[in-house]
């Protein structure tokens, strides 16, 4: 093959790649190149030197940067030579003249590639003896992250990522000369969703997380990989404890999935795990009040409330929300519960705030398949709000020139600056948006020109999802062959949703369910991890479904806003508590370690299930964990590769195929009612850092949520007040509720935008499920 | 009013619209916002920024880079005496000694009445001239102590004002170029982009 070169390493014959770095190409040849600035997901620099070795391509050995230059044919790589050593001490005492050693106090000591290669290749001691640089220490650069400039060794990888991958350069390097250093701009902060990966890239210990600052060293902690499930990317992690904690997450390098990133919320909200705010036990309503009780007590107590209801109105009276935070596992063994076992097919994961499940039953795309494609259409939310590490991978085609982003949504999003076309439409309209770009002759030209990946997603959670259905249908006629990603954003709703998390026949979905219990019509209510109170979108609906519902069974890991108006609360083991399996939004098993002791006498979502199967007189017929994923793969379509073996085998998991059971979406009209020309348009959506469970109950995440406020362009706002940051009453014909106003250029004329599930007044009250849109009038008060 | 203010905003613009790229207009943005504030202010470098498409952060990193902007006021005379080798063999230390006992200060010091800056600098490059020094970067050449008191009265008096501008302004004269023959935005993909800006990378 024309792409081979063959090169020897240290003397042995080795068969490189065209274009590989001399680095890597020793790497795969089994020759580890000491490095302080190389990174493999990021360009080369060239700044550390440490990386020097001696290559011959027939003029004789000359020292080269192996991070920088390039295989070439019949080169000589010597990575040993005493030229290399010496050169490799000479670097490593430089380095070493203006650092600190303050290993014994500093968090990296331990795991630290500059402590590390010292002791490998340095010259063992130092001929420096003037005084060393000293920098105030440590200055925090961000609400996470803290900087020790004298630590730092100006190696570039922070900032790199800040810029090449983040795209949020907001660090920089400062004096440059004999006083470089590493800086903000005054008050100015770091604040990227993705700053801890500096930390955890940082090749000294000059960055350190606020969460795990003086928590542990390094040789005291333990590991296992796993599986992030704070939304549906999936990104690979490992999970680190001592002493039965949880204290870090570091990024694991999955190449189809997360590239070794991971997000600052999905990084840090383990904090929720150990929080003092958890359920410990089970708890039975004692009248006003929710009392402690035994496990048998309370499964038998939820029994009985099944039971009960069954008896009274039969199993449709009966309906299970939830199961997108869980395992596969977990979401298995609650859909054969309800399904099977109580025998209702109001069975539900979503908590009316995605695309319908038809999503799951079009033509999947990978999210390689995306980042590889020639076009991507976003029709979808602010997939760096909602799906942080996919958008790094969008980014990175788009910057690298891969791929065409073709962005329709209702705002400007975080993707916007990076999208060859951008298409702003008021809600409702996005059929005609997607009409006008498919007459666009550039845009045909486009998506003609190689394959085409749709990212669908709920972009507004003020408007029903039909509009973008039928959008999204005439664009999947109108480019033949394109694929969909879906951007559902919970957890592990994609697993929940396959396994059959979702209504049987004639089942009512989510929406339906809380209008039978507003109507009086639901017997019992089970909230398998979900808190429609905050989640469900109309808030009016949400409760009245509650105190509707005869009965509430609640399976969760906090007393959420719902679980608090349960008869019955079991308590659920979190994340890091239980093992498992997690499906990814392009439908790829990863596994999910436990890491540590379950909190209190909590248990996992599953086993909750099966010994509730066995209260009700049915046995699932569960021992272990493995015994699901089993049947998972036995018995689900599209699973039968993900065998526990399988799983085990490969950290980048079993990517499952399309489940020929779900049908895809079919077309629905939506009829949009008339517009006043004085109303505003309502767009809502969410943010990264709101007041979900994982985030808020985060100290180090939870004041990150910026708070609820009415955004609007800045010209519509000077028609409304005249002064930003006044409070204005935002109605809609039923409901009004009063915001701070906000001028936000990303927001579109006519349109209001207002972050959801944040603290403050809460939207949520102006979102009827049932209106195609929601107009608003504003009004100063 | 640190930022820039309109006049020279316009001209900002003008002078971006010479480059392919925005951001290469960092440099001549941040001297314009040094010849109005005589001093580069946080708020000029936000607003350079702004202008240019980059973060504060890197306006900051870039500009810091060089000797020549300041980042805190400095006064209307900028006084570099040099110190490198043919300046101190032909006794630029002893000038330097004068000159801080005359203005008072000590190197990097500047006059209580805001009028001279003192800074001890490398090599201005006129080492045939040695001693040299400048003032606001017009050179002073074969200094003594007598040329040097002479210098400091008639900048006093306001006698060079016409070849000495206060600090910031490099060149009276600016360099205008009509707005057709401006480059103005190149987009990296466009086929018929300018010859000197390098094919976008395909990866
Ligand atoms: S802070 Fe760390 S990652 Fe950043 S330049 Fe310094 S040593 Fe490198
Ligand atoms: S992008 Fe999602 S899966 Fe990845 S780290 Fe963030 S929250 Fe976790
Ligand atoms: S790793 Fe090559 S120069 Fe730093
Ligand atoms: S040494 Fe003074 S000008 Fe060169």
């Amino acid at each position: 093959m024309s792409d081979e070169i063959n090169v020897t390493v240290n003397g042995v014959p080795h068969v490189a790649r065209k274009g590989q770095l001399v680095i890597e190409a020793a790497a795969d040849a089994g020759e580890y190149i000491p490095r302080f600035c190389y990174h493999e997901r990021m360009s080369s620099v060239g700044k550390c030197r440490m990386c020097l070795v001696e290559c011959d391509t027939g003029r004789g050995p000359a020292v080269t940067v192996s991070c920088m230059a390039t295989v070439a044919p019949d080169m000589k790589i010597d990575t040993q030579s005493p030229t290399v050593k010496r050169m490799q001490e000479g670097v490593l005492e430089l380095l070493l003249a203006n650092h600190p050693l303050d290993c014994p106090v500093c968090d990296k000591g331990g795991e630290c590639p500059l402590q590390d290669q010292a002791f490998s290749h340095g010259p063992g001691e130092s001929r420096f003896v003037e005084e060393k640089r000293h920098f105030e220490k440590p200055i925090p650069i961000s609400d996470l992250v803290f900087l020790d400039r004298e630590r730092c060794i100006l190696c570039d990888r922070c900032t790199r990522f800040a810029d090449e991958v983040a795209g949020d350069p907001l660090i920089h390097f400062t004096s440059r000369g004999n006083s470089t250093h590493i800086a903000t701009f005054p008050d100015e902060p770091f604040a990227s969703y993705f700053s801890g990966n500096t930390v955890q890239i940082c090749p000294v210990g000059a960055l350190t997380a606020k969460p795990y600052r003086f928590k542990a060293r390094p040789w005291d902690l333990q590991q296992e990989e796993s599986t992030c499930t704070t939304c549906s990317v999936g990104c690979r992690v490992v999970v680190q404890s001592s002493r039965d904690e949880v204290l870090r997450y570091m990024g694991v390098d999955s190449e189809p999935v997360n590239h070794g990133w991971l997000c600052d919320r999905g990084r840090f909200s383990f904090e929720a795990t150990k929080s003092a705010e958890r359920v410990l036990q089970p708890l039975v309503r004692e009248g006003d009040a929710l009392a402690p009780a035994a496990w048998n007590v309370a499964l038998a107590e939820a029994a009985r409330l099944i039971g009960e209801a069954k008896a009274a109105a039969g199993a449709g009276s009966i309906a299970v929300l939830g199961g997108a935070r869980g395992t596969n596992e977990d979401a298995f063994a609650w859909a054969r519960l309800a399904h099977e076992v109580i025998g209702t097919t109001n069975v539900y994961a979503q908590m009316g705030d995605g695309l319908p499940v038809g999503l799951l039953g079009l033509d999947r795309a990978t999210i390689d398949d995306a980042a590889n494609a020639a076009t991507v259409v976003l029709l979808s939310p602010d997939i760096k709000e909602e799906l942080p590490v996919l958008y790094l991978r969008l980014r990175a085609a788009a910057e690298q020139r891969r791929t065409k982003i073709i962005e329709l949504t209702p705002k400007r999003t975080g993707m916007t600056p990076y999208a060859w076309r951008h298409v702003g439409y008021q809600p409702g309209t996005q059929v005609a948006a997607v009409d006008g770009l498919l007459a666009d002759a550039d845009v045909a030209a486009q998506l003609a020109t190689g394959p085409v990946v749709v990212v669908a997603g709920r972009a507004n959670l003020a408007e029903s999802t039909a509009t973008t259905v039928q959008a999204l249908r005439r664009l999947l006629d109108a480019v033949p062959g394109a694929t969909v990603l879906p951007a559902f954003r919970r957890g592990n709703v994609v697993g929940a949703l396959q396994v059959g998390m979702r209504p049987g026949k004639g089942g009512l979905d989510t929406r339906g369910t809380l209008q039978a219990a507003a109507d009086g019509k639901i017997e019992c209510l089970v909230l398998v991890g979900s808190d429609p109170l905050a989640d469900f979108p109309d808030h009016s609906l949400a409760t009245r479904a509650l105190a509707g519902a005869r009965r509430i069974i609640a399976v969760d890991t906090f007393l959420s806003a719902s679980a608090a108006k349960a008869d019955v609360v079991l308590a659920a083991s979190a994340f890091a508590e239980k093992a498992g399996t997690h499906t990814n939004l392009e439908g790829r098993v990863t596994s999910l370690a436990r890491k540590v002791t379950p909190a209190g006498v909590n248990r996992a979502d599953w086993m909750i299930a099966a010994e509730l199967a066995l209260e009700l007189g049915s046995d699932l017929g569960y021992g272990t964990v493995e015994d699901i994923t089993a049947d998972i793969a036995a018995k689900v379509d599209g699973y039968a590769a993900a065998t526990p073996a399988a799983i085990a085998a490969d950290s980048d998991g079993v990517l499952t195929a399309v489940p020929g059971a779900i049908d895809p979406m079919n077309h629905v009209e939506a009829v949009i009612g008339e517009r006043n020309a004085y109303d505003f348009r309502l767009v809502v959506s969410r943010v990264l850092y709101d007041q979900a469970e994982g985030t808020a109950h985060s100290p180090s995440l939870a004041h990150l949520a910026r708070g609820s406020a009415v955004h609007l362009h800045p010209l519509d706002l000077d028609r409304v007040t005249s002064t930003a940051g006044a409070r204005v009453k935002v109605s809609t014909a039923s409901a009004s509720v009063v915001f701070t106003a906000v001028a936000d250029d990303s927001v579109l004329r006519g349109t209001a935008w207002v972050p959801f599930n944040q603290p403050g007044p809460n939207v949520g009250e102006l979102i009827d499920c049932f209106a195609a849109v929601t107009d608003v009038r504003i009004e100063n008060v | 009013m640190s930022r820039l203010n309109e006049a020279n905003t316009i001209l900002a613009k003008e002078i971006i619209a010479r480059y392919p790229k925005a951001r290469s207009a960092t440099i001549p943005l941040l001297h314009l916002s040094q010849q109005q504030n005589g001093y580069v202010t946080e708020e000029a470098m936000a607003h350079v920024a702004e202008l240019v498409g980059a973060t504060p952060a890197e306006v900051q990193g870039t500009a810091t880079f060089y000797e020549m902007f300041k980042f805190r006021p400095v006064g209307k005379y900028l006084v570099n005496i040099c110190g490198t080798m043919s300046c101190q063999l032909m006794g630029s230390e002893a000038l330097l000694h004068h000159a801080e006992e005359v203005l008072g200060v000590k190197p990097g010091g500047t006059t209580a009445d805001g009028m001279f800056t003192l800074e001890h600098a490398e090599c201005q490059a006129a080492c045939t001239e040695a001693p040299n020094m400048q003032v606001n970067y017009r050179h002073c050449h074969r200094m003594t102590n007598e040329a040097f008191d002479q210098l400091i009265a008639d900048l006093r008096e306001g006698k060079r004002d016409a070849d000495i501008p206060a600090h910031g302004t490099l060149a009276r004269i600016r360099q205008q170029i009509p707005a057709e023959k401006a480059v103005g935005p190149v987009s990296p993909d466009d086929p018929a982009r300018p010859v000197w800006t390098p094919a976008p990378e395909v990866k």
